[in-house]
């Protein structure tokens, strides 16, 4: 058998249910693997080895005592900080929330539980999923295993390094502007921006509630089905929940692996082709390779024009940062985390500016006080209100697009990783990233980025992403299409993470 | 709608950030005010689409009230919910003075 560590999910869970392996030997693997690499990678905040444990043994006992186990029973799973754990730290990357611990858990933490699925620990952010780097954590910069000097992507950049160097074979991610899709993609997984609303929100920090979503990390497509299979459905707790059940993705996933795309109709977005500059010449070779092989898989291939994406940057960058400014007024120094100046003299008004002072990161005060600007009385009309009419436009866009094809195509991102520190300095550098990704995340419509290549324009080997749109509540087509192409893909060059390069570990030697 | 390039002064970064209640230091403002003038730049170009007669989106999807049934049910413990609280006083969350000395 193979190492353990080096299995996908379902591999894992097929392991563990015929007997070959427990799920504490599979549980000990990754957490020896998180001791050996994470003092390079630093993805994860906070790991529960005890709780991972327990969470294990508990699965083995039931297997012992003949009792049925869901499909991913035993498999090792990444959190991103961002969603509440009962009893274990949580502080969404940012200061202000050092030490607390959630008295609840979120939906989907619940739903990962249930499926006994094991909690490894909680992955680094953006400070509240904030930034495309996940340099913008309080605590720690998150290297790509592919090229420690590289970022992985962010806001969810814990969850797709620990996917990629093989710490654990799922994870889970929040995507509000492309902060699964754009990691994924700079690390060489599978990453999945589920139909806004399939996945509960309750109990996730919130950053823009009209646009975080949750979905899955995987180093297939057929294990990020399984787990978004386990998160999805509809949660009471949560207005913004869609009432009805989502398609079988996982079926959608299977079907998908057959390889064939005869009579599915294909849209390449004009306006995401770099036909204007800015795309690194690598990311385009790619695309293009990609659009070729769904060409061959089957796939009638035409352009589709989308004119309002050409304002989706402009109209995230103002709808998120407006509703982060009131969000984020939650943290106010007097129900949860940090306090500062509460000294007998100052005033509530000035504790609190003191501790949000303190408490939040640079791009946070910027959002903040972009999103504070954009509500004014005065320019709301010019600045918000205008965001959400071309919203409307976007939408529309994709409405009519989807009248003419099954799926939409494009490149995740312009770029591939870039280095730690290169583009920290410049927002708008960093807001870019998201170019290909947020018109899905203003539209609310299902996104999946799957590997699509390897460049080395930028030095050494980095990988590619392909993202694959599909209109609301048809998540199972993102699947479909994007097992077939995953399929071609890896017969025609092997998994794209055999390429990846062994990591230094700390006993010395490289894994 | 017109979108002329906006300016932002440092005067009006300070007065944002007071609105926000962020206590800024003045090489934060000094940062922040060219930076936000950058971001401000770029993202008013939404000011570009005729839009005049285009209904805006809130959420991508429709939104109603959702009422639960009106059932008791469990609610968090006291100790649990003060266990997270930066300060506690008599079981409540102790809260700094709201009034200055003179109002």
């Amino acid at each position: 058998m193979a190492n353990l560590i080096d299995l996908d999910a379902a591999q894992t869970a097929a392991v563990i249910a015929s007997g070959q392996a427990s799920a504490v030997e599979v549980t000990s693997a990754a957490l020896d693997r998180i001791s050996e690499v994470d003092d390079q990678l630093r993805a994860f905040l906070h790991v529960d080895r005890d709780g991972a444990l327990a969470a294990a043994a508990a699965v083995d006992e039931r297997r012992a005592a003949g009792e049925p186990l869901g499909p991913l029973a035993g498999v090792p799973l990444a959190m991103k900080d961002v969603v509440v754990t009962k009893g274990l730290p949580t502080t969404s990357g940012s200061k202000i929330l050092q030490g607390w611990i959630p008295p609840y858990d979120a939906t989907i933490t619940q739903r990962v539980r249930d499926a006994g699925i094991v909690m490894l620990g909680k992955t680094n952010m953006d400070e509240f999923a904030m930034g495309s780097s996940t340099e913008n954590s309080a605590y720690q910069v998150t290297r790509n295993p592919w090229d420690l000097s590289r970022v992985p992507g962010g806001s969810s950049g814990g969850s797709s390094a620990a996917v990629a160097a093989f710490q654990a074979p799922l994870a889970i991610g929040t995507d509000t502007g492309g902060s699964i899709r754009q990691p994924a993609a700079v690390t060489g997984i599978v990453g999945h921006k589920p139909t806004y609303g399939a996945v509960s929100r309750y109990g996730l920090i919130a950053f823009s509630s009209s646009l975080d979503q949750a979905g899955p990390f995987g180093r297939s497509v057929l294990d990020a089905a399984l787990l978004h299979e386990v998160i999805a459905g509809h949660d009471p707790a949560d207005s913004t929940s869609i009432p009805q059940a989502g398609p079988d993705v996982v079926a959608a996933a299977r079907a998908g692996a057959q390889a064939d795309l005869r009579g599915l109709k294909v849209g390449i977005v004009t306006e995401l082709t770099g036909a204007g500059g800015g795309y690194q010449a690598g990311v385009l070779d790619s695309f293009r390779q990609s659009v070729a092989i769904l060409a061959e898989l089957g796939a009638e291939i035409v352009e589709v024009s989308c004119p309002h994406f050409d304002y989706a940057l402009a109209a995230y960058y103002l709808i998120a940062p407006s509703e982060c400014s009131s969000n984020l007024a939650r943290f106010d120094a007097v129900r949860y985390g940090l306090r500062v100046g509460d000294d007998g003299n100052h005033s509530l008004e000035e504790v609190m500016s003191l501790t949000r002072e303190q408490g939040f990161g640079p791009e946070v005060k910027r959002r903040i006080m972009i999103g504070t600007y954009a509500l004014s009385s005065g320019y709301y009309d010019a600045y918000y209100g205008q965001a959400q009419k071309v919203r409307t436009l976007i939408v529309r866009d994709f409405t009519a697009a989807f009248e003419q094809v099954d799926v939409l195509v494009s490149p995740t991102s312009p770029f591939v990783a870039f280095e730690v520190g290169e583009r920290v300095a410049d927002p708008m550098a960093m807001y870019v990233n998201d170019l290909c990704t947020l018109p899905a995340s203003l539209a609310g419509t299902p996104a999946i980025s799957v590997p699509c290549g390897i460049t080395t324009e930028a030095g050494p080997p980095l990988p590619v992403g392909l993202q694959i749109m599909a209109p609301a509540m048809a998540d199972d087509r993102c699947y479909r299409v994007a097992a077939a192409f995953e399929t071609a893909y890896n017969s025609k060059n092997g998994h794209i993470l055999q390429g990846i390069p062994a990591i230094p570990t700390a006993t010395g030697g490289l894994r | 709608m017109s979108a002329e390039r906006p300016t932002l002064t440092r005067d009006e970064v300070a007065h944002l950030a007071r609105l926000a209640r962020l206590e800024v230091t003045a090489a934060e403002l000094d940062l922040f005010a060219g930076q936000l003038e950058v971001i401000l730049g770029s993202i008013a170009r939404v000011g570009e689409v005729a839009a005049a007669d285009i209904e805006p989106t809130s959420h991508a999807v429709p939104l109603q009230n959702v009422l639960r049934p009106d059932r008791i049910a469990a609610s968090l413990p006291r100790e649990a919910v003060l266990a997270g609280a930066p300060s506690v006083e008599d079981d409540r969350f102790r809260v700094p003075q709201i009034l200055g000395e003179e109002e």
